[in-house]
């Protein structure tokens, strides 16, 4: 915990944005790109840590691609029953027409699976970006104010923090969508129920850091020197506030896919027709399983489990990474543990 | 970091208490009940008034709008909102949860009725997650930055990664279907629940019943409903527990006391079985209380794709029939029962480490 104290803090701190859109812009600029969070981790990983980062970055890629050019990849649209040829098969056994064969409803079960991921994407973009506003809005309004708005924000978010993510996702899911949802009003139940979930974890951490961080002297200079507190904020406080967010955001992001399916597979999500969902489609699936029907369940809950596997794997990595104890170095880690081994082998 | 994040509300809670006694500690805490629980109705009762309310929503477009009128009347929704507010938090502290639209029964009936399957199911799936997430966490510690270390914490995060519901689809393929070992779902077959249920003041606990008739017939059909489903919901906590056994393990064995030994000549084997392993355990108690809600959680996505009659499944059925008085009665019952497990398990954690009291 390096607290720079030099009064210009966003300087010497090693990730200076922890917004995950203006990566994409900010890499064009030479000096600056190999500082960048992500990049700049992958750069000093070495062996394991190096090996899991750049797997859940090239999952992550691969889900993102396939979201992105998903009208490409996919042979036929997600609500699409049939084609010039006729109606499609229900159930059908993977063939060269319906490589994944295809559901009890008819649909091509490789197409919404593709078409799922552009579900999925948009989900957790959105309930990242309202969750980073709104929980660290709060947090830091709540830390640096203090006094009773702190405590009752407080109890409120631990009473959330508490309770099972997913009941209250059903409940905000009613609230914004009665439990019938087309595509964007489907996406935007899920990703605010997903918010109101992870406010507070967001919340929590900023808050900590700014309660710590008010004392600081710098931000005591800044005050002396007559700065307001919404620049206080901003400028001093936020910047150095925001260092353990990366974790935050990507434990937030594959709760987020997770939640999605399981409105989903509650039949709570988004219908069939306004878009491909995979929950959706392992809550019909799961009937089919007892007639020995596996291509139409194990497809989409592969790809769930792929991407919260890749999205994880990146968290992890980088709070691995983050963290000097468990960070492994080119070479001073190897002597170590090969002492350790041998001091077991002598043992 | 998410388990150091979910026990820290403990320790605050703790701290708060200003250093008392253990009876001291345990009333705080205890009246740290009443917040949270308000907080939570409120919070899903302002909720679900917001959409409207629950009649339109259910039967709305079968009724004309002066039955609808009516049938508003009836049960009080054209009052106004905090008319409704503060009569319903008085019925929730005399304990009645309202009574269910589509089929009129009383909320706290149903928790009576389903509750205890939910609990089996819970019981169960935390055996699960202690047998197989506490010796594979001591495995990786003992192999720490090594391979079987690594591939354990790929196993993991796979046990995180992976939906209940998806895990349930792949174990019932390929146990029930495929090789046939385990009945498809349910929580018995229907001749052993008839006989269970006529049993002279039924526990409503399957496997408590069939161990009270002595019958073997029944005590392996109740245990062989529940495997599957206990396994699909036991994986998603085990990786949890096996990540804690693991950093707590590997922290232990560098503490003090743990040095002094090795450098009596103890070897490394024994430090892990004797000095390091049995504090290390002791997180497992806090973070099992925070589990429980996660476990609450999943319980109701493991009862749908089961079909195991508990409170989860009974709460997906009324979702699925719109019926939003029972979701919201549901809902408010669960989190007073939340509210109370973390409430023992800090008192259990209190009783076992004296730390936590102060």
């Amino acid at each position: 915990m390096s607290v720079p104290t030099n009064g210009a803090p966003a300087v010497s701190t090693p990730e200076p944005v922890a917004d995950p859109v203006a990566h994409g812009e900010a890499a064009q600029r030479e000096p600056r790109w190999k500082r960048l969070p992500v990049i700049w981790q992958l750069r000093r990983s070495v062996g394991l840590q190096r090996g899991m980062l750049i797997a859940g970055l090239v999952l992550c890629a691969m889900f993102i691609l396939m979201a992105v050019f998903a009208p490409l990849i996919a042979p036929y649209g997600f609500n699409q029953l049939s084609d010039a040829e006729g109606n499609f098969p229900r159930q059908g056994a993977p063939s060269a027409q319906f490589w994944w064969g295809t559901t009890v409803g008819g649909y091509d079960v490789f197409s919404r699976v593709v078409w799922g991921a552009q579900t999925a994407v948009l989900t957790v973009l959105l309930a990242v970006l309202a969750s980073i506003f709104l929980g660290i809005g709060l947090g830091l309004i709540s830390g640096y104010l203090g006094g009773w708005l702190d405590r009752i924000l407080v109890t409120i978010a631990d009473a959330i923090y508490a309770f099972p993510s997913l009941l209250l996702a059903i409940v905000v899911s009613i609230v914004i969508s009665g439990g019938e949802s087309g595509f964007l009003s489907g996406i935007l139940a899920a990703a605010l129920s997903i918010t109101v979930v992870f406010v507070p974890q967001y919340f929590r951490v900023v808050r900590a850091e700014t309660v710590r961080l008010k004392s600081e002297p710098f931000v005591e200079s800044a005050r002396v020197l007559g700065a307001s507190t919404p620049r206080i904020l901003s400028r001093h406080v936020l910047r150095n506030a925001t260092r353990s967010l990366p974790l935050i955001i990507t434990l937030n992001a594959s709760e987020a896919i997770l939640t999605l399916a399981g409105l989903g597979f509650l039949g709570f999500g988004i219908n069939p027709t306004a878009a491909a969902e995979w929950g959706y489609d392992l809550n019909r699936a799961i009937s089919d399983v007892a007639g020995g029907i596996w291509w139409t369940g194990v497809f989409p809950g592969a790809a769930i489990v792929l991407l919260v596997l890749g999205i994880t794997l990146v968290g992890e990595s980088l709070n691995d990474l983050s963290d000097p104890r468990l960070r492994m170095r080119r070479r001073p880690a190897r002597l170590p543990r090969k002492t350790a081994t041998a001091m077991k082998g002598a043992a | 970091m998410t388990i150091a994040e979910r026990t820290a509300p403990i320790a605050a809670a703790g701290k708060s208490s200003g250093g008392g006694g253990l009876g001291r500690y345990i009333l705080v805490r205890f009246l740290l009940i009443i917040p949270t629980v308000f907080i939570l109705v409120t919070l899903v009762f302002f909720l679900m008034r917001v959409v409207g309310d629950p009649i339109s929503a259910s039967v709305g477009g079968r009724l004309t709008p002066d039955q609808l009128a009516a049938r508003l009347a009836e049960a009080g929704y054209d009052r106004p909102v905090l008319v409704q507010y503060f009569e319903y938090i008085g019925q929730i502290f005399t304990g009645d949860f309202g009574r269910t639209l589509t089929d009129n029964r009383e909320i706290s009936e149903i928790l009576v009725t389903y509750g205890t399957g939910t609990l089996e199911l819970v019981f169960y799936a935390l055996v699960v997650a202690l047998v197989v997430g506490i010796p594979l966490g001591r495995f990786a510690a003992y192999h720490r930055d090594q391979i079987p270390d690594a591939a354990l914490r790929i196993f993991a995060i796979l046990c995180y990664a992976t939906p209940v519901f998806f895990a349930a689809l792949l174990l019932k393929l390929v146990f029930s279907v495929w090789l046939g070992w385990f009945p498809l779902g349910g929580r018995a077959s229907t001749d052993t629940q008839l006989v269970l249920d006529r049993i002279s003041g039924s526990s409503g606990i399957n496997i408590i019943d069939a161990l009270r008739t002595g019958r073997w017939d029944l005590i392996s059909d109740v245990l062989s409903h529940a495997v599957l489903p206990a396994v699909a919901l036991g994986l998603l906590t085990a990786g949890v527990f096996l990540r804690l056994v693991r950093t707590n393990l590997i922290g232990t064995l560098s503490m003090d006391y743990v040095d002094a030994a090795r450098s009596r000549g103890v070897r490394e084997g024994r430090l892990l079985r004797k000095h390091a392993y049995k504090p290390a355990l002791i997180p497992i108690i806090t973070v099992m209380g925070m589990q429980i809600a996660l476990m609450l959680g999943g319980a109701i996505l493991t009862e749908t794709a089961f079909g195991w009659r508990g409170l989860g499944f009974q709460l997906a059925q009324y979702l699925g029939a719109r019926d939003f008085v029972a979701v919201q009665g549901i809902v408010a019952l669960l989190a007073v029962i939340v509210a109370l497990t973390n409430f023992a398990v800090d008192v259990i954690a209190a009783l076992i480490d004296p730390r936590v009291r102060y």
